[in-house]
């Protein structure tokens, strides 16, 4: 994987110092809150609820076990000990307290990373499928293209100031693991004519105008990426609207003018600039490209995998849900949930991170994922060393078998941390986890995912949610609105809104029922929620979630 | 007729800390919100708002809380401002164990 070169890490050093002159100054009383906000702001330093909330950009959801290791220590010395992973391939310290911040900074830039465009209305942290570079449905890895636009729009003089945040997926399969359809700019790897390509996606969002992307170029070859987003972007910067926050998206940029005038637009800026890409950038591509070259895959024999999982159901159990296909033989992608059944969905303790990172370095070619579902990846395991892998997993609380299940819940940090919330999602997550554990039904239930956002800004992607639930504000108490049928894979759908909310006592019993009465609704064991609720439509998921809103027209 | 008056507080967080603490009649911030100088008229939080802001050195983010009166001082009306009294639900971690 990337290794910071001397020009990364002079900039990322002198970033670190600046801030921290930034923040003496702030203390002594140089600098005014006004003044030194955007300077806090622009290092990833937000203040939240109860204290002060340091994001931490984890490039393309990539890190090595050193960093991960890094992670662990920052938790212990300058937080409570944990730390949470985000739907952004993030992580956040929820407790550090303003001094200590420039230290960790130094912290991570001693193993390659920082929190520079964290936040604010720049282009933010690159974000990639999880399984990129081990997943066997891949046409090529992705992370090189994410590598070069993190350094492309880090510092980028023309776009640190857009009407608004900027957010690039991209993904190097067919299968869209990233939510492409649900960014500014989603960049989805085809090939055509035996070339690597991109489809690009424009102007999607969630957030409180929810819109899947649309194609402005069904093709782009790979050597035109940079000067084709640089005009994306560029345009951007120019017509998106700085009159109304909630209109600055480029979503909103993209409905207004129509994708055709866009399409111009950029067709013609990137015809503008093209000349001006040199094929220094390609160079550079290329040599970012040889540092993502695939570990040296070993061969082994797999019997005594398919052993365990022969003598222990609780190992083949969690083979059966955790584990996807590999693209190297006798390989396994290990997906580890950071989901136990009553946790805080994406929180992990400084003892699991180290675990984690001593399984990468011993038997994963040291290479760790977080995906933006709040889950940690080993994406190159040898099939042979499972069953070790699983028990030092399973000694750390870290070996649920839910992937995919219902129990496997995206959960925002809601208002028990985030300023922006207007009600609390964790605990929902945990009641609903805990809740279908005792039922001992999430096996049977099958694939299924329930997102949960805090707020209209939607960081849980609830709208993307096979189930989404958005905590509410109703007249000063939490309410809960549920919708139904969200998808954020290729196929990418809004969920449609089931009806009325439900208050914090009501929408667990609310979930049981709708996922008790998919049960009676599906065809067979194998149609899944999302199956039966394209087939059947809303009315009977409906019918199941208000049962007295029914006896009434009946009656 | 006007509407009555609903109590407030002034509250903030702490400038390198960041943690939740709302300002008492002596111009102290306390971290107890029972504490806080309860204010009963529009004119004084107006003016004590423009204190608890005078005060940018140590806090960050001055604003007024709806409170009603209770035995041993402001309660919080809306859920929001009670959860800054206490931390988060899911740790005990924050106000809820610290002294």
């Amino acid at each position: 994987m990337y290794q910071y070169n001397d020009f990364d890490k002079g900039f990322v050093r002198a970033r670190t110092a600046q801030f921290r002159a930034q923040v003496e100054r702030r203390i002594d009383g140089s600098l005014t809150e006004d003044e030194f906000k955007p300077l806090r702001l622009m290092n990833g330093l937000y203040l939240q609820l109860h204290a002060y909330m340091l994001r931490v950009a984890i490039p393309y959801g990539t890190l090595n076990s050193a960093q991960m290791g890094q992670l662990a220590m920052i938790a212990d010395r300058w937080d409570k000990g944990y730390g949470h992973f985000t739907t952004r391939q993030n992580i956040q310290y929820n407790w550090p307290i303003l001094r200590d911040v420039p230290d960790m900074l130094d912290a991570l830039a001693d193993v390659g990373m920082h929190a520079i465009q964290t936040s604010g209305n720049t282009i933010r942290n690159v974000t990639a499928d999880h399984f990129a570079g081990a997943a066997a449905d891949e046409i090529e890895d992705p992370r090189a293209i994410a590598e070069l636009l993190r350094q492309w729009s880090t510092d980028h003089p023309e776009f640190q100031f857009l009407p608004r945040k900027f957010k690039i997926a991209v993904t190097g399969s067919e299968n869209d693991r990233a939510v492409t359809r649900a960014h500014d700019i989603g960049l989805r790897m085809v090939k055509r004519d035996g070339q690597a390509g991109f489809e690009v996606i424009v102007g999607g969002g969630l957030g409180r105008t929810p819109m899947v992307g649309k194609v402005i170029r069904d093709f782009l070859p790979k050597a035109d990426l940079l000067p084709y987003c640089e005009a994306i972007v560029s345009i951007y910067n120019r017509l998106g609207r700085r009159d109304n926050k909630y209109k600055a998206r480029i979503k909103i940029t993209v409905h207004e003018n129509g994708l055709e005038k866009i399409r111009e637009l950029v067709e013609a800026r990137f015809a503008e600039i093209r000349p001006a890409f040199s094929g220094v950038d390609q160079a550079v591509l290329a040599g970012i490209e040889a540092q993502f070259a695939a570990p040296a895959f070993k061969s082994a024999p797999t019997d005594g995998y398919e052993a365990a999982r022969l003598a222990n159901p609780a190992f083949r159990s969690w083979t059966d849900t955790n584990l996807s296909a590999h693209k190297a033989e006798g390989y396994a992608i290990v997906s580890v949930s950071i989901k136990k059944h009553g946790a805080t969905p994406g929180d992990a303790t400084s003892g699991q991170m180290r675990v984690l990172a001593d399984l990468a370095r011993r038997y994963g070619h040291d290479e760790l994922r977080i995906s933006h579902e709040q889950n940690v990846i080993l994406p190159h395991v040898h099939k042979s060393d499972l069953p070790t892998v699983y028990a030092a997993l399973r000694a750390v609380d870290l070996a649920t078998a839910n992937i995919g299940l219902i129990s496997d819940i995206i959960a925002c940090p809601g208002m028990d941390y985030c300023a922006l919330a207007t009600a609390r999602s964790i605990p929902i997550a945990q009641e609903i986890a805990t809740r279908f554990d005792e039922l001992k039904l999430e096996h049977e239930v099958g694939p299924l995912k329930i997102k949960i956002s805090g707020c209209i800004n939607a960081c849980g992607h609830h709208h993307v949610g096979h189930i989404g639930i958005l905590g509410l504000d109703r007249a000063g108490v939490e309410n809960y609105q549920i919708t139904l049928g969200g998808d954020g894979t290729e196929d990418a759908t809004i969920g449609e809104r089931a009806g009325p909310g439900f208050s914090a006592d009501q929408i667990i019993p609310a979930i049981e029922r709708l996922v008790l009465g998919y049960l009676d609704l599906r065809s067979s064991a194998e149609e899944t929620f999302l199956q039966t609720y394209r087939r059947l439509g809303l009315a009977p998921f409906k019918a199941v979630l208000y049962p007295s809103e029914v006896k009434a027209d009946a009656a | 007729m006007s509407r009555a008056f609903i109590p407030k507080v002034i509250t903030a967080n702490r400038l390198l800390e960041g943690d939740a603490v709302w300002l008492t009649e002596d111009d102290q911030w306390t971290t107890d919100i029972a504490q806080a100088e309860l204010i009963e008229d529009e004119a004084h939080a107006t003016i004590r708002l423009l204190d608890g802001e005078a005060q940018s050195g140590v806090v960050v983010g001055v604003y007024l809380v709806d409170v009603k009166a209770g035995a041993d001082g402001p309660i919080p009306i809306h859920f929001r401002e009670d959860f800054r009294t206490r931390g988060p639900s899911n740790y005990a971690h924050g106000k809820q164990v610290e002294a």
